[in-house]
């Protein structure tokens, strides 16, 4: 079956996707749903998450292809979290400590990373993963045993080692979602989060049109190539990794702070999959990503996850919005995977 | 909880090695194919839980019971290990990742089918197993009807120091019959095809082997395999998590391979029973040692976790290090 | 071990065999014969046609899934047409390749049966069938032994291929191939190309002694000492047609050099001379470079201010790894002198910094980035190596792009070289492969170079547009004062543009002539048989 040019290259996943989508819309507004109400928690999923997506960007188009190791960005910035709320300090100036701590460990941990991926070419998917896994589950005794003595964040109990989750009502939850707030047309939404998440949008975006990102860009194809144009590609892979690490460090603390809650221990263990299946769903592939996959996956996937569960409570019992993340998301990568040949 | 004396730690190791080595021993052929770690194990391993949950439906009980559950799921393992084997051939070079990914992928088919078809779209008339809203598994079946079935077709008890100690015969001689069958498979024809791909699958197909059906092939023997290993795992534990007893089974079964000091491209039968010993005795030992040396049980679970990771991060970078220098010399070499 | 052919028909017919692709015919209708007990030679430059003929032989997929081919191929006198290398192998046909088809981890002895193990049935296999049967091992060593013997080759034969040196790989693919009991046609794809001289003349002697048992050979080499060394018969290949079967035994190398590499289009008129007193705009001595498969011994140079400097020979001989390793592409050695200054080998981002540009005859693989814009391919070397196209910022690295100055140079270039698209924004991958080579050219120019070195200007290209690279590089040198360096495979084009001509033979230079020279010379000094220089 022919399909037309515009249709084929849009690809079958994502229209389904996206088919799938306006069903559930369809069957919110029939069913006289609190529309504005889905909007809003829409809109807020996608500034929640869409910084962590954003970290995939520069990964894939420096060559390193779909970076499955964000979670060791993602304990960077927790790290910062965690520091942050034992020293008590609140606000906006408990996101900036958190956040500035947490960069300031995603760039030595992402050079790290970057130096191994330049080792392990071929296989960076597989040993981004399980350098994840094994991360985060270093970190669980970390936890354990850290030297953290803040009584609101360690276990009554015994007075040592982090609970599991973190509460941030009352010190910074939702501050940045709250600060520029506004409605439109019976919509809120999270100004602070989305001018913090466009606003870094922005400015990846404009990384790749300063001769450093172009540089790190035109190095991706190959080692050949970047060499003959005077490029040493060992070094734009690692700095497209430490960029990664870095937004990363940043879309754990924006996260947490729109979810409420810091989560530790085996949470961030498959954190890097929803980001990767929105950003392939937005239209990248493992070599080429823009800003506009970005925002259009972030957007097409929360927006499923975000208005699945209330569309079909209605009929069904349990939260079959779970099992659609889990096949959506799967689904989506997996396809991505069969879908370029081995060079 | 039970000190770690010898006798105890010498029962749990008997129960634990004849319930987990034939999850282990499905990980060889793909490993020689030239397949590297299959992490879509997880999928065999679910196609004999549809078998398991069916008998407990239909109440066949014991051996008759197990048998019946192992004709089920053969069938549906091998499809599921030709679909696995196809995305594997349209994935060449990526197979590891997109196993990982295609267990995840039918573990969400899986729980579609388990937690809303059942019931509801698929008529499954059991009130026991189903949860009160009509439609959905419960979180657990009980398997107490078939449990032991193999362990204990032939009862071997003995006392050691006031413990008694089960010697699972039969399901040792199972494991006995797997080793022996896949040494023999590497010296058939079939085999000699699996091993040359394995090295080189350029060279392979030059020389005529169907390398892309082969690969299939070896896809299905180790999904199918999986189911078996599966079954033989329930069978002893005597209950399922319907949702979660298949989680952890991939990765926990490529760590104790690798433990022994197997790789991505090679692993012997032997390799695969004394990780099997090596990993289960750490995983006995770690929460009783954390509690031994921090006060917290709960340290040396997470302990044994973060090792079966490390072990495969370990194993994956050797891998990828080694192939990624021998793909920059074979380009200087090339002619 | 004679196969049976039916007594009179060739071991091997090709008759008329006609390949296109795309509408650009490969083959033009090549016939040729092998007869049992001949070594028949197959001669001609890379992109001949040569690799079609053996795609086509051998069955392979690349063939039928471009549309097949036409004209018939007769084996032991009967038609045959193969869909795939097996259905050739198992009809046959033989193959002792380039580079090694051998598996190191396993023994010599699996690796001559790979996949024709000798097998005895067991209890799975009569239940599930042949596949399962069991390898049988003293059988399986026995017959790699007499093949083995066969060959001459004494080793064991049940160790690791893996270690064991090149010349016995080699003699091990012959074995396997020679074990094949139905064996019609043996060709041997280059097989000295990676050996030493000693065993080289030991594979000779063996493709003697097996043509002497009757076997059918076909020899397909770049070393033309070689073939007048063991062939019966030679056919020469050019451009997709036979334009010559000389008789070994009355032809020598150059005349053979002069068929392969063809006859030179009208020479232009206007040739230039240089004054070799003047200062060289650059200077090489003695330079080497690793660059596999176009290995530089040592090659002496001097290039003068303004001139069009041709670089030619046969392939494999080493003319596309000087401007490679004058550019930091390969490993280099030697000692260069550019612009008076002593130049650092082994820099890429120096030769470009210095003035130097390449284009190079690897399109695809380092002249573009095929998703990207064609802006973009023409701006990127001198965005990188010069830092221009960009707005000033007191951070180099965190320059912006000024997109508009990069359009603007795009337009003026697309103006003046002509280059056929929807726009500056259009995605290279998108032109033909004439504009493509133009955006290379204009990628080069955009750096201003002082030298600037062109490799294979011209291939892949079709006719029409041949002729207008080759206008874009003789303005580029006549108005901007660039001098040129040109490596070519096609000398008719190399002495149509340059002033003089230099030809590489093994490594070195043989002969710098100018272009019109006679026919004789050239192929003298392509077959090695000159000490000339201009």
């Amino acid at each position: 079956m022919k399909l037309p040019t515009f249709l084929r290259e849009f690809g079958i996943p994502r229209l389904l996707i996206a088919v799938f989508l306006a069903v559930l819309f369809a069957v919110a507004v029939a069913t006289h749903m609190d529309l504005r109400g889905l909007i809003s928690d829409s809109i807020v999923r996608v500034g929640r998450n869409g910084i962590l997506v954003l970290a995939l960007l520069p990964a894939i188009q420096g060559g390193i292809g779909l970076n499955f190791g964000l979670p060791l960005g993602i304990i960077c910035g927790l790290v910062g979290a965690v520091i942050s709320l034992n020293a008590g300090v609140q606000g906006i100036a408990g996101i900036g400590m958190a956040t500035g701590i947490g960069i300031a460990l995603a760039i030595p941990a992402g050079a790290g990373y970057g130096w191994l991926l330049n080792r392990t070419r071929g296989q960076e998917m597989m040993v981004g993963t399980y350098l994840g896994f094994a991360i985060v589950s270093m970190m669980s005794v970390f936890w354990l045993l850290a030297p953290f003595t803040n009584p609101t964040l360690v276990w009554a109990i015994g007075g040592r080692g982090l609970r599991t989750t973190l509460s941030l009502g009352g010190i910074y939850d939702k501050v940045l979602d709250r600060w520029l707030e506004f409605t439109v047309a019976g919509v809120r939404v999270p100004g602070g989060t989305l001018v913090v998440f466009l606003g870094l949008c922005f400015l990846v975006w404009l990384f790749f049109r300063t001769r450093m990102g172009i540089t790190i860009a035109a190095a991706r194809s190959s080692t050949r190539f970047a060499r003959a144009a005077g490029i040493s590609d060992e070094r734009t892979r690692v700095q497209a990794t430490i960029l990664s690490t870095v937004l990363s460090a940043i879309g754990i603390v924006v996260f947490s702070q729109s979810y409420g809650f810091v989560q530790l221990y085996t949470a961030p263990l498959l954190m890097a999959f929803p980001a990767i299946a929105c950003i392939l769903i937005g239209g990248a592939s493992v070599t080429r990503a823009t800003i506009g996959h970005v925002l259009v996956g972030t957007f097409l996937f929360q927006s499923i996850l975000t208005v699945a569960l209330p569309v079909t409570s209605q009929v069904i019992q349990g939260d079959i919005s779970e099992t659609a993340r889990l096949i959506i998301q799967n689904g989506m990568i997996l396809y991505a995977l069969t879908r370029t040949a081995r060079t | 909880m039970a000190k770690i004396t010898p006798p105890f730690l010498l029962s749990e190791m008997f129960v634990r090695m004849g319930r987990n080595s034939v999850m282990v021993l499905s990980l060889l052929i793909p490993i020689l194919a030239g397949l590297g770690l299959n992490f879509g194990i997880v999928i065999g391993a679910m196609a004999g839980q549809i078998g398991a949950i069916l008998i407990v439906k239909w109440g066949v009980t014991g051996i008759a019971g197990f048998a019946l559950a192992w004709v089920i799921a053969t069938p549906i393992a091998i499809l599921l290990g030709i679909a696995t084997g196809s995305l594997f051939n349209r994935a060449k070079g990526r197979e590891m990742v997109t196993g990982l990914i295609a267990g995840f992928f039918a573990n969400g088919l899986y729980q579609l089918l388990f937690l809303f078809a059942v019931g509801s779209i698929i008529p499954f008339h059991s009130p026991s197993m189903v949860l009160p809203q009509g439609y959905g598994l419960r979180n657990t079946v009980d398997l107490g009807t078939i449990q032991y079935a193999i362990d204990d077709l032939v009862r071997v008890r003995f006392q050691l120091q006031g413990i008694e100690i089960r010697v699972p015969v039969v399901t040792y001689a199972i494991v006995g019959a797997f080793c022996f069958l896949t040494l023999f498979f590497f010296r058939t024809r079939l085999g000699q095809q699996f091993r040359a791909m394995g090295q080189d699958d350029h060279v392979a197909t030059i020389a005529g082997i169907p390398v892309e059906r082969n690969r299939i092939i070896a896809t299905v023997l180790s999904t199918v395999l999986a189911a078996w290993g599966q079954l033989l795992f329930l069978q002893n534990i005597g209950t399922l998590n319907t949702y979660s007893s298949h989680e952890q089974v991939g990765m926990f079964a490529i760590a104790a391979l690798l433990v022994s000091g197997a790789t991505v491209t090679r692993a012997t039968v032997g390799q695969a029973l004394l990780g099997a010993l090596l990993f289960h005795t750490l995983f006995v030992v770690s929460p009783l040692a954390g509690k031994a040396l921090a006060g917290d049980a709960q340290i040396g679970e997470y302990f044994r976790v973060f090792v079966a990771y490390a072990v495969i991060t370990v194993a994956l970078v050797l891998h990828a290090w080694q192939s990624a220098r021998a793909a920059r010399e074979a380009r200087r070499d090339a002619v | 071990m004679t196969p049976p052919i039916a007594a009179g028909d060739p071991a091997l017919e090709l008759r008329s065999i006609i390949k296109e692709y795309d509408a650009n015919r490969v083959l033009k209708g090549v016939s040729l014969s092998v007869r049992e007990g001949e070594i028949h030679a197959l001669v001609g430059e890379n992109g001949a046609g040569k690799s079609t003929l053996m795609n086509i032989l051998f069955g392979m997929p690349v063939i039928w899934e471009t549309g097949g081919y036409e004209g018939e191929i007769l084996l032991g006198g009967k038609p045959v047409t193969f869909h795939s290398p097996a259905a050739a192998m198992e009809a046959g046909i033989g193959m002792v390749h380039q580079e090694f088809m051998l598996l190191p981890g396993f023994r010599v002895a699996e690796n001559i049966k790979l996949n024709r193990e000798p097998t005895l049935p067991n209890a799975a296999s009569r239940v599930l069938g042949a596949k399962l049967e069991s390898v049988d091992v003293p059988k399986m060593r026995a017959d790699a032994r007499r093949a083995l013997d066969s060959v001459g080759l004494g080793i064991d034969e049940w160790v690791p291929v893996a270690g064991l040196p090149v010349g016995h790989m080699q003699f091990i693919e012959i074995a396997r191939e020679v074990d094949k009991a139905n064996l019609k046609l043996l060709i041997f794809d280059e097989p000295t190309a990676v050996l030493t001289e000693t065993d080289a003349e030991k594979l000779l002697a063996i493709m003697r002694d097996l043509a002497k048992k009757g076997h059918a050979i076909l020899f397909i080499t770049h070393r033309l000492d070689e073939v007048l060394a063991v062939a019966d018969r030679i056919t020469v290949l050019r451009d997709g047609e036979v334009v010559g079967t000389p008789d070994p035994k009355a032809t020598t190398v150059a005349r053979i050099a002069e068929l392969m590499v063809g006859r030179p289009a009208a020479v232009t008129a206007q040739r230039r001379f240089f004054a070799p007193s003047t200062e060289p705009v650059i200077a090489v001595e003695h330079l080497k470079v690793d660059m596999p498969g176009e290995r530089v011994d040592d090659v002496s140079l001097a290039v003068r201010q303004g001139e069009i400097l041709g670089i030619g020979g046969l392939a494999g001989h080493g003319k596309l790894g000087i401007a490679n390793g004058i550019m930091g592409l390969y490993p280099a050695w030697g000692r260069v002198i550019f612009g008076e200054k002593l130049y650092p080998l082994n820099e890429p981002r120096q030769a470009l910094e210095r003035g130097l540009a390449f284009v190079s005859e690897d399109r695809r693989g380092v002249g573009l980035l095929p998703e990207e814009s064609i802006e973009l391919n023409i701006a990127l070397s001198a965005l990188e190596a010069q830092g221009r196209f960009l707005h000033p910022f007191p951070l180099q690295p965190l320059r912006l792009l000024n997109h508009g100055a990069m359009r603007a140079h795009a337009l003026e270039m697309i103006r003046s070289l002509d280059i056929r698209t929807t726009g500056p924004a259009q995605q290279v991958r998108r032109l033909s492969g004439g504009n493509q080579q133009k955006v290379c050219v204009a990628r080069a120019m955009t750096l201003q170079p002082r030298l600037l070195f062109v490799s294979e200007p011209t291939r892949g290209i079709d006719v029409g547009a041949k002729e207008l690279v080759l206008e874009v590089l003789r303005r580029l040198n006549r108005d901007k004062d660039v001098t040129l360096v040109v490596t070519s495979s096609e000398l008719a084009e190399l002495r149509a543009i340059c002033d003089r001509v230099a030809i590489v033979y093994r490594g070195k230079i043989a002969a710098i002539l100018p272009p019109d020279a006679p026919d004789a010379a050239f192929g003298l000094a392509m077959a090695g048989e000159s000490a000339q220089a201009a």
